[in-house]
């Protein structure tokens, strides 16, 4: 076929080939078969480019280096490509495969051209005796800055920029390290700073006290960098949604909307180099005509359906899938296969339990065939619910993070197709109308579970009808003491904290988790707020408008007693705290700004957390060893660092947050809830570190894991090997295999392992505490007095 | 049908109860033991042995016997402390039964030997114990009280953070001491080349550093800083500053250390007199049965 392809760079393959040197580049998911004609194993860097490259000369690919693409035009059959350097190509077919890397932002003050202006720095020990800007003071700015500074015998003189006064884009440590390196007088740091222009062996910046012109031999700008989306769109090219993170439209055979343009890999929503090369090899057999390939995931879909009755083909499955489930609808058949890939379809027996309540989970379930029954009263499993065909249900605990609310049994034999948590955000942030739907479903649903009282979804029409999604940023109020409104809120994700005035001072009265409404006292009683509603954490609430809410108490009375119930209990608890604060004003006072302290910690978002006594806790680090002999010989907790607050230490662990951070962006979908609620990162982990970033709270380290140690009792009487908890550096260096690769190392809760956490279980003292944010923070556990 | 077998999964133990090994279950090992020692001394007091009570009457036996296993099975607690084996087990339970169980060995060695004393490799096993249990009483207690301090003193920082932040100084100290004199470089370099640390075991009990060349440079830096007759004061003055900083630095690293010796030293001689223990309740069971 004639081709050409065209590479921005001077190299082929530049994702990988700017990887750092000697990295190991991970082959997953590895139940996915290689259809490409080159070849692509798991290895090291170097290995996998010098492969590509020979076989790239070996097959006669036709490349054309240092050719930027600035604009497609045309039609299928006679397409224009105009590049950077002016010259034209015509083509038939144009396939993108340009990933989602980006440009970096430039530099545009007078001389951002220049030679020395540079947008990466690959080997910051190679550079020695200059005077270097970096400007951008982002994690890749700071890191580096650091890395110029590092070592005083490079002798360079190093200046960062930053626009901004402080370095709010940066993770803490980076900053911390940079301003002790700014005081030790490594490093210059410039605040409020932009550049005015660039000469040659010198930099002209403005800076908040005037003009300011430094030597200057090299600058690096790390500015962050632009999604390619403006040159795909200018290409004729339409994308899903608005959304930052959309991609675009593509057909089953990844035909964008401009027919005639493919689009593949990353752009495509594919991160995955097997994936990449695959989706390749696909498109051009497509364009060659053969369009009776089947994917190549058609194995694994096959093997997904094998255990289902009826003897239906992977497209009949899938159609029947598409058809049958209401949320499924509007989905084009190629995003229908990769949600199906991602998710489990099964075949239930009536009677089946398919969750219980107060099990960990927050998939979404969707009912393709028969139906279930939701039991919504705990006490009395013969109410229930049903959920029919093409319904969903789950979608409470997929969007608070928390556990099931209610247990769920097949109805009669049923299909059901789970969709794990993050193909279904996916799936909500890609499809409108999703999100509308599932939006309204969990609204009702949560309000027929919370409120429970033998409502019917046509009691609440009017609620719901009246009710209005809000987001809340940590910190803001969402009731305010003294108002005089009386809406009813309910916390749909994160968690909420009410804190009273007294005597001038502020005191927290409880914690709310998602799932628990608030709001109520104003409504029934009148009169102002008594409490202020702060959200601890980023959190969602439906705001329920008061006056529909009170028509709906006005016909249910039911509902009314049920309120007042509740009500009573919390009037209970904000006058204990009242005479606590009168009579032992110190213990309110504690637990008052204890519970502030964990609030602030991040406790409000956690599900399960480590703390640590510091008044039983004799520093002997058992449970770092202890965590370290339970999985592979790596911690996964440093006890020692994080923040302490009136003897209680919040130690650097995973709090197994309800929404977590990590999951967010991980390209083999590695990271799991599992059935303890623990969160874990499986052996599909390909050593990215997008989940390390992305952790606020610094849980998750990149190790290779050691090698074997010998057992204990060699080391008690012989004392060989390294002793019990994680092996020294040293010791594993030499015993280790050099080549291992580095992967993602968290807390899993010692999941599977009999007794829980080691790290408590290992503590000697009793310091060590495992706990959930609702338990510690209720008043019971203060009148306790621990 | 990922979700059926997880539901079938085994259910864990609920949350960890925040009570310190002492009062571990309600003061379950208290009680256990409480109801030993009493158990002991009623029946010492209630039987008639002839012609006295002594290690080897019916009486003897029974409680030397109880007293060896306890001794035997309170050592293994060193070995359970690093085999971190799954199972329905907490280190917790072990050490408050290690503590309340020790403490009621007093009692049962004390009624088994009934009293009696003399130079011989009984008595040693005897004395051997009681170094043991008193050494572990210290223990209690530097556990009871110590940790408070060790927190409070340390606030966020961790001991690494600590020595960084001692670096840190350093390398600004050095940079500061160039303009200087040599007769202050000098001193500064004093402070700048001894390991803050140096000193007997003895001296990081106490916290007690004599000679510390920082303390020596502070004063000296200090009291040039604050004299108007030298040179470049603005460079004298940032020594100074820096010198104070060290100094506040390092105080609250070596209370630290300290604190972390006192939390520790007891061990070194709980542990090797366990093993020499050992040996002589050994040599103390095999003579007496060699010459029964």
């Amino acid at each position: 076929m004639a081709h050409i392809l065209l590479e921005k760079t001077d190299h082929l393959s530049d994702t990988i080939f700017r990887y750092q040197k000697g990295k190991h580049v991970m082959a997953t998911p590895s139940q996915l078969v290689l259809r490409s004609d080159f070849d692509f194993d798991a290895g090291k860097r170097e290995k996998i480019l010098q492969t590509w490259n020979d076989q790239a000369a070996s097959q006669n690919v036709q490349v054309r280096y240092r050719s930027e693409v600035t604009a497609i035009t045309g039609a299928p059959g006679a397409f224009t490509i105009k590049l950077a350097d002016g010259d034209t190509i015509s083509a038939e077919t144009v396939i993108l495969a340009i990933g989602t890397q980006g440009n970096p932002n430039l530099m545009r003050c007078p001389g951002g051209d220049l030679p020395h202006v540079e947008y990466q720095l690959d080997d910051p020990t190679a550079i020695l005796d200059e005077h270097i800007t970096v400007i951008g003071a982002g994690d890749a700015g700071i890191e580096n800055a650091l890395g110029l500074a590092a070592d005083p015998e490079q002798r360079n003189v190093v200046t960062i920029v930053n626009r901004s006064a402080d370095f709010s884009r940066a993770k803490d440590a980076n900053v911390k390290a940079l301003t002790s390196a700014a005081e030790e007088g490594r490093i210059t740091i410039l605040t409020e700073t932009s550049t005015n222009r660039i000469e040659p062996d010198h930099i002209v910046l403005d800076t908040r006290d005037g003009e300011l012109r430094i030597p200057c031999n090299r600058i690096i700008a790390r500015m962050g960098s632009a999604p390619p989306r403006g040159f795909v769109e200018s290409c004729g090219i339409e994308f899903s949604s608005k959304d930052r993170e959309a991609f675009p439209i593509l057909s089953p055979v990844f035909e964008s909307t401009a027919p005639g343009i493919f689009v593949i890999g990353a752009l495509a929503g594919y991160p995955l180099i097997k994936h990449c090369m695959n989706q390749g090899y696909d498109v051009v057999e497509f364009i060659n005509g053969n369009t009776n390939l089947k994917p190549a995931d058609e194995p694994i879909l096959e093997a997904k359906f094998s255990s289902l009755p009826g003897n239906r083909s992977v497209d009949e499955w899938l159609d029947l899938l598409r058809t049958e489930i209401d949320i499924l609808r509007d989905l084009t058949p190629l995003q229908m296969r990769e949600f199906t890939l991602d998710s489990d379809v099964s075949f239930v027996r009536k009677g089946d339990v398919i969750f219980d309540r107060g099990a960990p989970g927050s998939s979404l379930f969707n009912v393709a065939y028969g139906g279930v029954h939701v039991q919504v009263n705990p006490s009395d499993p013969s109410i229930v619910v049903p959920i029919g065909t093409g319904a969903m249900f789950g979608e409470v605990g997929l969007i608070s993070g928390r556990k099931r609310g209610a247990t769920v049994v097949a109805a009669e034999d049923s299909i059901l197709m789970e969709i794990p948590r993050n193909a279904a955000l996916k799936l909500i942030a890609t499809v409108p109308a999703v999100k509308r739907a599932v939006t309204r479903v969990s609204i009702e649903r949560q309000l027929l579970q919370l409120f429970k009282a033998g409502l019917s979804p046509s009691d609440i029409a009017g609620v719901v009808e009246s009710a209005e999604t809000m987001s809340v940023r940590a910190g803001e109020s969402i009731i305010a003491e003294g108002d005089e409104s009386y809406d009813i809120y309910v916390i749909r994700v994160g968690s909420m904290v009410v804190e009273r005035t007294i005597a001038g001072k502020t005191v927290f009265i409880s914690y709310l988790p998602a799932g628990s409404y608030v709001g109520e006292m104003a409504l029934i009683e009148g009169g102002r707020r008594t409490a202020s509603v702060r959200a601890a954490v980023k959190s969602e609430v439906i705001k329920l408008n008061g006056d529909a809410f009170r028509g709906l108490l006005d016909r249910n009375p039911t509902l009314l007693e049920r309120l007042k119930v509740d009500m009573a209990t919390r009037k209970d608890v904000n006058a204990h705290i009242e005479t606590m604060k009168s009579t032992f004003s110190d213990v309110a006072d504690m637990y008052s700004s204890v519970a502030s302290f964990l609030v602030e910690n991040g406790i409000g978002e956690a599900t399960d957390v480590l703390l640590i006594d510091e008044r039983l806790c004799v520093g002997c680090d058992n449970c770092e060893k202890a965590c370290a002999d339970s999985h592979d010989g790596l911690s996964r907790l440093d006890r020692e660092a994080g923040k302490t607050y009136a003897h209680l230490h919040v130690p650097t662990s995973c709090r197994h947050c309800e929404h977590p951070h990590c999951m967010a962006d991980c390209p083999p979908n590695a990271i799991h809830r599992g059935m303890d609620g623990e969160v874990f990162i499986d052996d599909t982990c390909i050593g990215c570190g997008n989940c390390q970033r992305g952790c606020p709270y610094g849980v998750i380290r990149m190790d290779k894991v050691p090698p074997k140690k010998p057992p204990l009792l060699n080391w008690l009487l012989f004392g060989s090997g390294p002793g019990p908890g994680e092996p020294n550096a040293k010791w594993a260096k030499k015993h280790g295999n050099p080549e291992a690769p580095k992967k993602a190392i968290k807390c899993d809760m010692c999941a599977g392992l009999e007794g829980g956490p080691s790290c408590v279980r290992a503590c000697p003292t009793g310091a060590a505490i495992r706990i959930s944010p609702e338990q510690f923070l209720s008043v019971s556990h203060m009148q306790k007095g621990n | 049908m990922a979700f059926l077998a997880r539901n079938k999964a085994a259910k864990r133990s609920g949350p960890s109860s925040h009570v310190s090994f002492l009062k571990y279950a309600d003061y379950r090992w208290l009680k256990i033991a409480s109801g030993l020692s009493a158990l002991s001394i009623l029946i010492y007091a209630l039987i008639d042995v002839e012609p006295r009570h002594s290690g080897n009457s019916w009486y003897g036996y029974t409680l030397g016997t109880i007293g060896a296993i306890l001794i035997l099975w309170l050592a293994l607690l060193g070995w359970r402390k690093r085999s971190i084996k799954p199972g329905q087990w907490t280190l917790k339970s072990w050490v408050s039964a290690h503590v309340w169980l020790g403490l009621s060995l007093i009692i049962v060695a004390t009624l088994h030997c009934a009293f009696q004393f003399g130079w011989n490799v009984h008595t040693l096993a005897y004395v051997l114990m009681m170094i043991v249990i008193l050494s572990g009483i210290y223990g209690i207690c530097a556990y009871t009280i110590l940790p408070k301090q060790l927190s409070a003193n340390r606030g966020d920082m961790t001991q690494v953070e600590m020595l960084d932040n001692l670096r840190s100084i350093d390398r600004q100290l050095h940079d500061a001491t160039q303009p200087l004199s040599t007769e202050l470089a000098n001193i500064i370099g004093a402070s700048l080349n001894a390991d803050p640390f140096a000193g007997s075991i003895l001296a990081r009990l106490k916290n007690q550093y004599p000679s510390c060349p920082t303390q020596h440079a502070f004063e000296t830096v200090g009291a040039a800083s604050r004299s108007k007759a030298t040179g470049n004061v603005d460079d004298i003055v940032r020594a100074a500053q820096l010198l104070s900083r060290k100094v506040t630095a390092l105080a609250n690293i070596r209370r630290h250390l300290q604190l972390k010796a006192q939390l520790e030293i007891w061990l070194y001689f709980h542990v090797p007199v366990t093993f020499a223990l050992i040996a002589a309740l050994t040599a103390h069971v095999v003579s007496v049965f060699f010459y029964w």
